[in-house]
């Protein structure tokens, strides 16, 4: 189905099932422990094995010498790989490091070695029986030292050049109000609680793994580049995933190191990456230093608007895109943005929940806010004045839907903020110095091509099948709920089958595409099975009504089930997009509402509440898209509050490499939460008229509440996380 | 983690003489920090002799009016105590406010005293650390450092200890019942107990060869306003920056310790004689000859404001 004008009226409307409350599809069996994670796939092959990986000590260098003998004759080992025993290995398109190095080392804990073994324990007891000799040699690890050698990035992606609109630095100089400063965001690792985990078996040239992984289809084809292979000789099984945020979009070293390790040993091996290996072996987000400059009018129009953003990563790697909101967010006819990469030799950087926009409006949305005291405004009124239907840069192409102004008075009504008072440092509680903070939140909603197959059976089931994943995001509900509602029955009769490179391919989960493409494809592929269902019946698909377990066309009324009495009937389709992403922005937008308290004496911020209010299209479930806000805004605290990778500058490397020493939000972090989706329908977006919330709810958390520190204290760290040492020798005299 | 053999111990002279015996063996009791460790290879033990079955458990009266709690006492257990919440309060705030639920469940008196050092570089066995293996130097002291010591440490070793517990139990003046491989017993002050780490972290404390902890005695109850207060990041489940406890008569006299900033449960009685004079008098006096790097210098005046606001709670 080719999606290429505004949907109009169609049996989702109906909103007898989506749009509803459901209970996860999936709920029971993960909370009863049914739900088989990757390394939890005991009996799909038998004899399984299980490997170790070993990670580089260095950041960067060579190996002089790799002794695995050892190793080899440890108790139950059954084989030991390294780039030497695995040969000739390619690299996937999408990885920027090679996934299994050696004799070159291009970053720390990147894997060297997967030791095989009878059991676990004997597999990693031979695995520290290897003894590696490195040559080491010195690398770039410290970003703002590679600053000055900073290039602006390679490639022909728009996204990735320099914007220029008006005459920048002209109004800039010239605006009476202004606004020069530089912020940083450290690198921050997705942290996920389950980690990348694979089991591989081989039977002849066939391979199947078992893994935890966002994107079946890109780890298909990656595999297949890897190993040299067919891609038809892979396939790709991942039906339950305890947590991505990004990194597990790629072909990781699990995989790779799990049929490899398969492959020596002639047994289906199981892996999963130790902790410790899981910020340096995998992807992060990238540190970025960010310049802001803003000008306006003495009664707060901009006038000029300028983003810089510097960044590293390996070489062959991309920036992160932090500056990309900002050549949408807000008016201004004078407008600049760059961002300049510098080649590093730390970890490869990638995507991590709402790449680009989550450090972008870390900074941009201090910045106004910043901004607005600048010029004696409240935070949201400024914002507001600046408001814009149209993309700045091209006026003539107006946003699909947008609702931004909205949500702030949504939001403020609700929140109570009239009673934040405009200067700082004036509302104590007992030892609290208590703060309110704002933050817009924009993230655009990206179209995929996304592609399922329904089968009506015999037994009245309808069954689902696409590679769509489930990275706890709700896709098997949505799914469920769309295909029920498309066919008239009820969600107890539908069954989603997902992530399995043999079904159909799908947008995958990654980008907040996920939801809305997938149940669009889904959406199409139930066009499909209507129209089978009503020529076997005998009637016009288009005058045809599906409800009730029913289909009825003028005053006929005749059961699904007299469709598939002599056999089951399919309907397979992909959806695909025109142009109307291009002819219209299509993004997604929300308002951030933070209340912090300062211990007076100790400068500790604890978060009292949060409320989010999101215009994002239609919502396929409540429940589900609230359970997806919430634990985005639960991210957004950790990057403001505590979320750093701590780069040791001399040896290259994250040294706080496991859950103790990256903190991330407890429960007792996250006192309150409250969400609220303003009532809407984006026809542009998709037949779903939905759009993406999982990134939504990340954008902009961090800068609400690093502006609500500052109404607490009167002191602005524009070094994020915001922790209590950057702001000691600012607070008020202790008691 | 390497092969080891295993025994239950039958009595704590047997098992203080079983690792004695042994090339290199450990207790284990609740097994929080040393499986994790071992899991790292950072703890390579040979043999391992559980505690468990030792009837150290219980939380009895002393003649002297104070408690006895043996070494196999968990951290649960100690800090809902009747008698630890009305007259050692500091403890039972300290535990609480360590670890989790769960760990508290598991972990036991004696190993809360004897965990190991959170310093990052201790636990990447690719990393220099004088601790872990001797002589190799520390990588920490140039490197990522926040979290580590200012006052104690030396030019081999700035770690840190973890523990809340013990801060408590040194401003408590605990004491330390052992049992030594020949079966003589012996009485270690709290503030005995670890040793600085000098030139040698890897020794951590006095106890000698196999000598195994039974029980820590505490002395009878001193009464004053009980204060336990950790300084984190987040709301709970984090190691502290600094950590202060107090208990605080209604003369203005009092003890603390300080957690966080050193090798050791840090306390220097001289400078409880500066408490009356307030807080900026008595956190120099325990910061004194402090040694900083640029990533935890922070803790000084964090030391100075944190312990304010206790001197202040405990004002009333």
């Amino acid at each position: 189905m080719k999606f290429d004008t505004p949907a109009t009226t169609n049996p989702i409307d109906a909103m007898k099932v989506v749009g509803q409350p459901r209970d996860r599809l999936d709920g029971p069996l993960k909370v009863t422990g049914g739900a088989r994670y990757a390394y939890e796939q005991h009996d799909v092959a038998a004899n399984q094995a299980y490997g170790y990986v070993l990670g580089a000590g260095i950041a960067k260098g060579t190996i002089r010498q790799l002794d695995i003998e050892a190793a080899r004759n440890a108790p139950g080992v059954l084989a030991v790989v390294t780039a030497r025993e695995a040969g000739k290995l390619d690299k996937g398109k999408r990885n920027t490091a090679r996934l299994l190095a050696g004799p070159e080392i291009q970053h720390y804990h990147q894997a060297i070695a997967v030791v095989v073994a009878e059991t676990f324990e004997q597999a990693r007891a031979a695995a520290s029986l290897i003894r590696v000799d490195y040559a080491e040699e010195p690398g770039t690890f410290d970003l703002e030292a590679a600053r000055s050698k900073a290039s602006e990035p390679e490639g022909d992606d728009p996204s990735l050049k320099d914007s220029r609109i008006g005459d920048f630095p002209g109004a800039f100089a010239s605006a009476p109000v202004k606004l020069d400063e530089t912020y940083t965001t450290p690198d921050e690792s997705h942290a996920m609680m389950e980690p990348h985990a694979t089991v591989a078996a081989w039977e002849g040239e066939k391979l199947t793994v078992w893994t935890s992984n966002q994107m079946v289809a890109w780890t298909v084809v990656d595999m297949a580049k890897t190993l040299g292979i067919p891609k038809e000789n892979i396939r790709v099984v991942s039906p339950f995933i305890g947590g991505g945020f990004g990194g597990k979009l790629f072909l990781r070293a699990d995989v790779l190191l799990a049929a490899l390790g398969a492959r020596a040993a002639r047994r289906p091996v199981k892996l999963a990456l130790q902790r410790p290996l899981i910020m340096n072996n995998t992807t992060h987000r990238p540190a970025t230093i960010q310049r802001v400059r803003i000008g306006a009018t003495r009664d707060g129009k901009i006038t000029a608007i300028g983003h810089e953003s510097w960044s590293g990563d390996q070489k062959g790697g991309g920036p992160e895109l932090a500056v990309s909101q900002t050549r949408l967010l807000y008016a201004g006819a004078n407008r600049m943005t760059a961002m300049r990469l510098a080649a590093m030799d730390l970890p490869e950087g990638n995507a991590m929940r709402a790449p680009g926009e989550a450090p972008g409006l870390m900074v941009l949305e201090m910045a106004m806010d910043e901004m607005a005291e600048k010029l004696g405004m409240d935070p949201i009124a400024f914002r507001l004045l600046n408001d814009t239907q149209v993309d700045p840069e091209k006026p003539k192409r107006p946003f699909s839907m947008r609702r931004l102004d909205e949500c702030f008075k949504v939001g403020a009504e609700r929140f109570g903020w009239s009673r934040r008072s405009p200067r700082p440092g004036q509302n104590r509680d007992g030892k609290w110095l208590v703060g309110l903070g704002v933050a817009a939140a924009f993230r655009n909603n990206l179209v995929m091509k996304s592609g399922a197959r329904v089968r009506l059976g015999s037994d009245g089931i309808l069954t689902v099948e696409t590679d769509m994943t489930d990275i706890g995001t709700g896709s098997y509900t949505i799914i469920g709920q769309t295909a029920a509602e498309m066919l008239g029955v009820e969600l107890d009769k539908v069954v989603v089958k997902l992530g399995d490179s043999s079904f159909p391919a799908s947008a995958g989960s990654g980008g907040q595409w996920g939801g809305n493409s997938s149940t669009a494809g889904v959406y199409a592929a139930c066009v499909k099975l209507r129209e089978a269902i009503a020529q076997k019946l005998g009637i016009n698909s288009s005058e045809a009504v599906f409800a009730g377990g029913e289909v009825r066309s003028g005053n006929r009324s005749i059961p699904l089930s007299k469709a598939i009495e002599q056999a089951p009937l399919i309907g397979e389709d992909t959806i695909e997009y025109g142009d109307l992403d291009e002819t219209h922005q299509q993004s997604t937008f929300g308002a951030h509402f933070v209340e912090v308290a300062v211990d007076a004496a100790t400068a500790e911020t604890r978060i009292r509440r949060m409320l989010a209010v999101c215009s994002a299209g239609r919502i396929l479930n409540p429940k589900t898209a609230r359970s997806q806000v919430i634990g985005a805004m639960t991210m957004g605290a950790g990057a403001a509050l505590m979320e750093e990778l701590a780069v040791d500058t001399r040896r290259g490397f994250f040294v706080n490499h496991d859950l103790a020493g990256y903190e991330v939000p407890v429960h007792a972090d996250i006192p309150h939460q409250e969400v609220v989706f303003l009532e809407e329908t984006d026809p542009m977006s998709s037949p779903m008229k939905a759009k993406g919330v999982g990134e939504l709810g990340i954008c902009g958390v961090g800068a609400a509440v690093a502006n609500a520190i500052y109404n607490a204290t009167g002191i602005r760290v524009r070094d994020y996380p915001v922790t209590l040492d950057k702001m000691l020798d600012r607070m008020p005299d202790a008691a | 983690m390497r092969a080891f053999t295993y025994e239950r111990a039958g009595s704590s002279q047997a098992a203080a003489a079983a690792a004695a015996a042994a090339p290199s063996a450990k207790f284990i009791a609740g097994g929080t920090n040393l499986l994790d460790l071992m899991k790292l290879q950072i703890e390579v033990p040979t043999h391992l002799i559980d505690v468990n079955p030792l009837k150290l458990d219980r939380i009895e009266p002393t003649q002297e009016g104070g408690l006895r709690i043996g070494a196999l006492v968990r951290n649960t257990a100690l800090a809902s105590d009747e008698r630890v919440r009305r007259d050692y309060g500091v403890l039972s705030r300290a535990l609480l406010s360590g670890a989790s639920g769960q760990l508290r469940n598991r972990a036991t008196t004696a190993g809360n005293l004897l965990q190991r050092t959170r310093c990052p570089y201790f636990y990447d066995t690719a990393q220099p650390c004088n601790k872990r293996q001797p002589g190799s130097g520390c990588s920490a002291i140039d490197g990522f450092s926040r979290q580590l010591g200012v006052v104690g440490v030396s030019e081999a070793c700035i770690a840190t200890h973890p523990s809340d517990m013990a801060v408590a139990m040194r401003v408590l003046d605990a004491k330390v019942e052992t049992v030594k491989p020949d079966g003589a017993t012996r009485t270690i002050p709290a503030e005995e107990l670890h040793r600085l780490p000098e030139a040698s972290p890897h020794l951590e404390t006095v106890l000698e060869r196999g000598e195994l902890i039974t029980a820590v005695t505490l002395p009878k109850p001193v009464g004053g306003t009980h204060i336990y207060r950790k300084v984190r990041d987040r709301a709970s489940y984090a190691f502290a920056l600094v950590s202060v406890a107090a208990i605080v008569q209604r003369d203005g006299s009092g003890r603390v310790a300080l957690g966080g900033v050193a090798p050791k449960p840090w306390r220097i009685e001289q400078a409880e004689a500066e408490l009356p004079r307030g807080a900026k008098a008595a956190a120099a006096a325990l910061l004194d000859g402090a040694r900083t790097t640029k990533d935890n210098a922070f803790k000084l005046p964090l030391v100075e404001r944190t312990l304010g606001a206790v001197l202040s709670e405990a004002r009333g």
